[in-house]
């Protein structure tokens, strides 16, 4: 890093704002104005560039002291008879600090995104899979497909890093690899080659994509295929997909839970999980889950480890009780069975709770807008920008260090988090 | 405040102390000599009583991306082990996958004050220490992970000298905040992403040209010439599979002297005869280690009952996962880095291999003679989990209890064994060697694992009972920095130990082409793969003690 005496310029920052968690960003800082200087795109330049606007904690919409906040906060979840604490996007001391405050004030843990990340936790639980991690993708894929997403809509520079990046360290001709879409088709040029080779794609709606997985999986296990049509696609370009598969020495299956939004999506992305594994029988081949936004990655992890479940965990019973749908939140709210409920959300402005009965603490990014006002507001500080922090990226296996680039004053979730506990 | 411990047997194999009753002064965290003025705050009457040095655990997973995957993987698990909150303790799960906070406080229950996590893959370090950090009481640290990571065999087959390979190993101690160097199915990991999927020891990569054999020597010649006290860490070749003992005895002899812990060994002593053609190669791998004063060996012993394997053995992890029970598994390959391999399983005492691991693993200890040269695991949760810690010390110290239970296993595995007619029995002084001092020399840990003046006040206290698994379960105190921690087998008070890590100095210019390699090939930037040390201390609760290097140098 490097400083000038007005405008400060950090170099390699890590960004928390996308499952990819790229670490390459020149970001220039002046006051508390941030600006991405180099290598940003639209998910980081929104997530760097928000300004601070409200910095004062209220109570009812009236402005109060933090202390007032907490201490305020304290007593709604004392007196909660089913508490909620959701939302958590944050860090991992976020992280840390929500799963320990649940644990004290037998609330039910969930995440924003949860119910894209069960489409891959519950495969997880249920059979596994054989996965990959961003650096391995970079230096080994020849083959890469695409399931049911449109990746760069959400991680705008995956091609640019993980695919299309200068050199493999294998002597890989990098021109050479090749992208499928199966599913749904890009909407860019992203996955287009430098050369100009774009990703072949190969469409079906969404409510076609458990049947053509399970097609391809079959065609992979050499089963006979009556029909010649499946969601509209000719099981002949699905039976060359196949045998590409087959041959390929390092293919890449790869999907975003978020955009495969159907029900029961977890049985189609456990089939795939499961034609990955079976394709490793002769070659390789991985899966890659793309995913992480808003922190959703770091909070599984840290409840995985504290409490030995993922998110939808609900301590009222004084000991981690996991059950994805009764633990749902999204559910628990819609069905009125929630009295309190404190949400975390401090990278997105946009990212506000659901509208319920509940009476809601916020702690939330600087800026946010409520169509209903909650019970509390606490202006929190965002990691990776008003203070340090680590987040892990999608694969679950790397975490990033987050800097504090402004002197704001926001405090972090864990500060204000850790009060609450400690008022309880 | 000064603490006087009136009157235990005191157990400090490090000293040469053997049951000796003496008293033992602390203050301040640390153990003390008799005060001058004879001015005593505090007195604990331990007449009667065994006293030794908080047992450390010198290769456990605890903490680390596979372990969290196990975790994630088996709520079924966890199930039958649900632990709640109380005042004094955080809520959590138990058994295989334990969450961390309830491992550490569980590891304290038992008398144990350290843990070492073995297979931290540098690209993962960072989260093996935030899950340490969330393992309350016990002291931690662990071992970084090279051999198939491609750094290092790019400059094998560059040819780079060993200084150069020297500065690669302190670098990656240093901002991995490790305390030694494991290796793990030497190449293998990366063989494996190449479709390879066995690799003998002298079996080339397919695209690198090195061999196990070659990783193995410049490794535990970097550990070596570098001072590190933990010698090379070694997860050999061909894990489980039948006849694999000569790969070891090829291992062990082809070091050339060189210092090597070959970690548990039990799955690495198989032959093939009989009839199942899978039988004991614990006597030919015990005799080896007799010999050659070189090589230290911890057991993974297993034991019967459901569990999770959790390894960077990704070649292996694979071919073990039509075992798995439940039937799931996790395979990963890692950031060019590593690979991870998770597989739950079932060891079953009707199953003729199941029952003959159990043997081999007990046949291991007891014929091999030194108890400074092997240590008491299960690489947990891999063979089980840790809190059958005291059954397997009973097992070990009560030969008519392990005949007794010998007698109830697979009928053909009791005929291939001759473990009925090996009289060793382990006395409290080689359990106290075993899980104490000589544990704390192994890993390099100068202050800890023994009860001499000047160490650090982590002392367990049991009340000497026949059956030794009641009496390694509860121990009627534990001292942890000098904090009683544990009162009559009930955790008292939650204290949060240190890091313990070495940093080796290097040549900075090795960061000229790390860099280069980060920037070409990564997708994190140099600066960001390091841990600093303030991530250690974290929220004001870590801290990092840095061990002292041996004296090392060109070999």
């Amino acid at each position: 890093m490097t400083e000038s005496t007005e405008a400060k310029i950090w170099q390699e920052v890590a960004s928390p704002f996308c499952g990819i968690a790229s670490d390459d960003l020149t970001i220039k800082v002046e006051g508390n104005t941030v600006t991405v200087q180099e290598n940003g795109d639209a998910v980081t330049k929104k997530g760097f560039e928000t300004p601070i606007s409200d910095t004062q904690a209220r109570i009812q919409g009236k402005e109060v002291s933090l202390e007032q906040a907490v201490a305020y906060a304290a007593d709604l979840l004392r007196a909660s008879k089913q508490p909620v604490i959701a939302g958590l996007a944050t860090d991992h001391n976020g992280a840390r600090a929500a799963v320990a405050l649940a644990d004290k004030s037998r609330a039910t843990i969930d995440h924003l995104h949860s119910t894209a990340a069960f489409r891959n936790i519950l495969v997880l639980q249920d059979t596994g899979w054989m996965n990959t991690t961003l650096t391995e993708v970079r230096n080994r894929v020849d083959l890469l497909v695409v399931v049911g997403s449109d990746l760069e809509a959400g991680f705008p520079r995956f091609f640019e890093r993980m695919v299309w990046n200068e050199e493999s360290m294998f002597g890989q001709e990098i021109e050479s690899r090749e992208v499928v879409y199966l599913g749904k088709t890009p909407s860019g040029d992203a996955s287009t080659s430098p050369k100009g080779k774009k990703a072949q794609v190969i469409a079906c709606d969404d409510a076609d994509l458990p049947e053509v997985i399970s097609v391809l999986r079959a065609l992979i296990n050499g089963k006979t295929i009556q029909a010649e049509q499946v969601g509209g696609i000719a099981v002949s370009q699905l039976a060359a997909l196949a045998e590409r598969l087959k041959e390929a020495k390092y293919s890449v299956v790869t999907w975003s839970a978020s955009m495969l939004d159907f029900d029961h999506a977890e049985v189609t992305v456990q089939n795939v999980c499961e034609m990955v594994k079976e394709l490793n029988a002769e070659t390789r081949c991985s899966g890659l889950p793309i995913g992480g936004k808003e922190g959703d990655t770091t909070a599984n992890q840290v409840s995985a480890w504290q409490a030995g479940y993922p998110m939808r965990t609900n301590f009222s019973r004084g000991y981690p009780d996991y059950d994805p749908y009764l633990s749902d939140t999204n559910r628990m709210l819609a069905e009125d069975e929630v009295d309190t409920l404190l949400w975390v959300s401090s990278f997105n402005v946009d990212q506000t709770p659901p509208s319920s009965s509940a009476k809601t603490v916020v702690l939330g990014r600087s800026g946010m807008k409520f169509e209903q006002e909650p019970e509390v507001f606490i202006p929190i500080g965002t990691p990776g920008i008003d203070h340090e922090g680590r987040a892990f990226r999608t694969d679950s296996v790397v975490s990033v260090p987050l800097r504090k680039l402004r002197d704001s004053g926001l405090p972090s979730t864990f500060e204000v988090l850790s009060s609450i506990e400690k008022s309880l | 405040m000064l603490t006087k411990l009136t009157g235990g047997r005191v157990y400090d194999p490090a000293h040469g102390i053997d049951g000796e009753v003496r008293d033992i002064y602390i203050r301040d965290g640390r153990i003390v000599d008799a005060p001058s003025d004879g001015k005593i705050h505090e007195e604990i009457d331990l007449r009667g009583k065994v006293v030794m040095a908080g047992a450390i655990d010198m290769h456990t997973h605890i903490g680390g991306g596979k372990v969290n995957i196990a975790r994630t993987m088996l709520p079924e698990d966890h199930a039958a082990d649900v632990v709640a909150r109380t005042e004094l303790m955080r809520s959590g799960c138990g058994h295989a996958a334990p969450s961390t906070l309830t491992a550490g406080y569980r590891y304290a229950e038992m008398g144990y004050t350290a843990g070492f996590e073995p297979a931290i893959l540098p690209a993962n370090a960072r989260q093996a220490h935030m899950e340490m950090h969330d393992t309350p009481i016990i002291d931690k640290g662990g071992y970084a992970m090279l051999g198939s990571d491609d750094f290092l065999l790019r400059m094998m087959t560059a040819n780079k000298d060993q200084e150069a390979i020297n500065n690669y190993v302190a670098w990656i101690l240093t901002h991995t905040q490790a305390i030694g160097i494991k290796v793990v199915n030497p190449g293998g990991i990366n063989a494996f992403k190449f479709n390879q999927r066995k690799l003998d020891l002298d079996e080339q990569n397919k695209y690198y040209g090195v061999t196990p054999r070659d990783i193995l020597m410049r490794l535990a010649r970097a550990v070596k010439e570098l001072g590190i006290p933990h010698p090379l860490h070694v997860h050999g070749c061909n894990l489980g599979v039948p006849g694999n003992k000569d790969t070891t005895i090829d291992t062990i002899t082809g070091m050339n002297g060189l210092p090597m812990h070959m970690t548990h060994i039990q799955f690495h002593s198989y032959g093939t005869e009989g009839d199942f053609k899978f039988s004991s190669g614990a006597a030919e791998i015990a005799e080896q280690i007799n010999k050659h004063k070189n090589i230290t060996v911890d057991v993974g012993q297993i034991l019967f009952g459901q569990t999770v394997t959790a390894s960077g053995d990704t070649m292996r992890q694979y071919a073990g996962s039509a075992h798995a029970h439940p039937n799931k598994y996790v395979c990963m390959d890692i950031e060019c880095d590593a690979g991870c391999g998770v597989v739950p399983f079932k060891y079953k005492d009707q199953s003729f291999v199941n029952a003959l691991q159990w043997m081999i693993g007990l046949e291991t200890f007891l014929m091999v003679d030194d108890p400074w040269r092997i240590f008491l695991t299960t690489d947990h949760p891999n063979g089980a989990p840790f809190t059958s810690y005291p059954h397997l010390i009973k097992l070990l110290m009560d030969k008519s209890f392990r005949n007794d239970v010998l007698s109830t296993l697979h009928p053909e595995a009791q005929a291939a064994t001759h473990l009925a007619s090996l009289d060793r029995e382990y006395s409290l002084y080689d359990i106290a060697i075993m899980t104490r001092a000589g544990a704390a020399k192994l890993v390099g840990l100068a202050d800890r694992g023994h009860l001499g003046v000047g160490g650090a006040a982590d002392i367990t206290v049991y009340t000497d009972n026949p059956d030794r698994e009641k009496m390694f379960s509860k121990p009627d105190y534990v001292f942890k920095d000098g904090t009683m921690i544990v009162k009559n087998g009930e955790l008292i008070n939650v204290t949060w130990g240190t890091t313990h890590v070495v940093k080796p100095e290097y040549d900075a210019s090795i960061e000229t082409s790390l860099k280069d390699y980060f920037d070409r090939y990564h997708t994190q930037k140099m600066g960001n793969f390091k841990i600093s040390d303030d991530e250690i201390v974290d929220d004001g609760r870590g801290s990092l003690t840095v061990q002292p290097l041996h004296k090392g140098g060109a070999l």
